[in-house]
């Protein structure tokens, strides 16, 4: 197989891993031992390693959230040794590999942590949050054609680069269970950014940025200040650069927008 | 709810009045920094008492210093409204979690340096302002009120420098984060100006913390 190593050695591992039996329910750690992981392993295949020991004992498995493991839909999210996708930066909880700890390890897997994303079970969070923020406001609800109406508009390379920079925004929500405010700041600056940078996003740039974050703050999550360490976990390395465009589109809407409420 | 009550009391407005009223105190540290200078010279506070004669009678300044109160009373409101909503926003914490792998300290404990910060602001208000204005100081040979004295006796007790030493490294880390903080904040984050700021920024809470800290470590051990 291409890329694995046939002499890169089993490893045992000690799991410290969060249960919780549902969103009502009080959470524990607990303990579970992993024997011959190879360091191909993605983490979650490890997990899955982990759940059919489980299975076969009858025991109930660990749930936790992905979808593609290929780094793109922004599903996985383990808080992983204390940092959001693990110990290895720009990648998400799929893209990280078991040769990234060394046998004997101990390894503290946890869920995110905000009040506005509840645990469902165990590692699997609920962050439709996220979801209520795109619904107020990062859309473009005006008729702007197919993609031959869109390559006739004129738009600097700069500015689709750095547009286009914002969407590579998985929604994975690492930058809230990062942030010691857990604040959705980066999030939501990622989607106000990708869409006010473009002229079809214009026509309604200062609602959306109200409507977002107001949604953004009804959500309960944190004020940002400016501490860094979302852009520090992002996967995708989403700048905080964005976060500055965004304050400046909120006081730009605000002291223009139509809107007296 | 107003357009403006509202823009105001959401999380950017209040971030962006933190912002504002800090870069204000920074403005207000830097003439404070320049007058007290003048406790320096060797000239038994003759021109330290005539500046502080000037400071508490002229009607221009005098209405300043009620911005200087507008000043603290919001940041230090907001700061309180924003880290209560913070803690909240997290809820159940981290089990084990590594911060100091993604951010620097002081970013992290900007609500701790403050407490310390106002904590001496309270005994450097009562001790010196507040004795100034209302209380009862012997005139010098000029016949202004004699406040140098009264810093020289404050800072010939231990305990009164480690706390005017201890605030400005408070102060000090308070302002490394928050001087870039409050431009980022406001939206001023351009490639070309931000490494500037950064190392302004730096530069001036490393500068003007350690002119403070002079000032009692000088009388301490040299007067
Ligand atoms: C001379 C006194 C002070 C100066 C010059 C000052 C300056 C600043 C600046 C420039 C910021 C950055 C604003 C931003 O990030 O947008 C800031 C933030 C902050 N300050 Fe102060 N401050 C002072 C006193 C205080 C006091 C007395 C407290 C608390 C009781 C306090 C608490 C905070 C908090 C919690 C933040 C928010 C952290 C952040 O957003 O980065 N400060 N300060
Ligand atoms: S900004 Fe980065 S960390 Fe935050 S949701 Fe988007 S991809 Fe995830
Ligand atoms: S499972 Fe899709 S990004 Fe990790």
């Amino acid at each position: 197989m291409a890329g694995s190593n046939p002499n890169a050695k089993p490893m045992n591992l000690t799991l410290k891993v969060w249960r919780q039996k549902n969103r009502a329910a009080a959470g524990q750690v607990v303990d579970y031992n992993v024997r011959d992981i190879s360091p191909d392993m993605s983490f979650l295949e490890m997990l899955d390693v982990l759940n059919e020991d489980l299975l076969r004992k009858g025991d109930d498995p660990v749930a936790f959230d992905h979808d593609c493991r290929e780094g793109i839909c922004g599903s996985c999210n383990l808080f992983i040794n204390g940092r959001a996708h693990g110990p290895e930066s720009g990648t998400t909880t799929c893209q990280l590999h078991m040769r990234k700890f060394s046998d004997g390890d101990t390894i503290v897997i946890e869920p995110w942590r905000a009040n506005s994303f509840p645990v469902n079970k165990d590692l699997s969070v609920d962050r439709s949050a996220f979801d209520r923020i795109i619904q107020a406001g990062g859309y473009v609800s005006v008729n702007t054609g197919g993609a031959p109406d869109g390559n006739e508009i004129p738009i600097p390379k700069e500015i689709a680069d750095r547009a286009f920079e914002a969407a590579t925004c998985i929604g994975c929500g690492a930058c809230v269970a990062a942030c010691k405010n857990a604040s959705a700041m980066l999030f939501v600056s990622a989607k106000v950014s990708q869409l006010a940078l473009l002229p079809q996003g214009h026509v309604e740039r200062a609602t959306r940025v109200e409507n977002m974050v107001a949604q953004m703050d009804i959500e309960g999550f944190g004020a940002c200040t400016n501490i860094g360490s979302c852009a520090a976990e992002c996967p995708v390395g989403i700048s905080l650069e964005n976060i500055a465009l965004l304050n400046r589109e909120f006081l730009t809407a605000k002291a223009s927008s139509n809107n007296l409420s | 709810m107003s357009w403006i009550s509202k823009t105001f009391s959401s999380s950017i407005g209040r971030k962006i009045i933190m912002a504002l009223t800090g870069l204000f105190l920074c403005s207000f540290l830097v003439v404070h920094l320049i007058g007290n200078l003048q406790l320096f010279k060797d000239d038994g506070g003759a021109a330290f008492n005539i500046y502080s004669h000037f400071m508490g009678t002229n009607p221009l300044i005098r209405t300043l210093e009620w911005g200087l109160v507008l000043g603290f009373g919001f940041h230090i409101y907001e700061a309180l409204i924003l880290t209560r909503r913070n803690q909240a926003a997290r809820g159940i914490g981290y089990v084990e979690s590594r911060p100091s792998q993604n951010s620097s300290w002081q970013s992290r404990n900007m609500g701790l340096l403050g407490t310390i910060i106002l904590v001496f602001l309270l005994v450097h208000l009562y001790n010196f302002f507040w004795r100034a204005r209302f209380g009862d100081l012997d005139p010098d040979i000029n016949n202004n009120d004699d406040l140098y004295t009264l810093v020289v006796s404050s800072f010939h007790q231990w305990w009164y420098v480690l706390l005017y030493v201890l605030a400005q490294v408070a102060l000090c880390y308070h302002l490394i984060h928050g001087f870039r903080s409050a431009f980022q904040t406001v939206g001023l984050n351009h490639r070309k100006y931000t490494p500037a700021i950064k190392i302004f920024g730096y530069v001036f809470s490393v500068v003007v913390c350690a002119g403070f800290a002079a000032m009692p470590l000088y009388f301490y051990f040299f007067k």
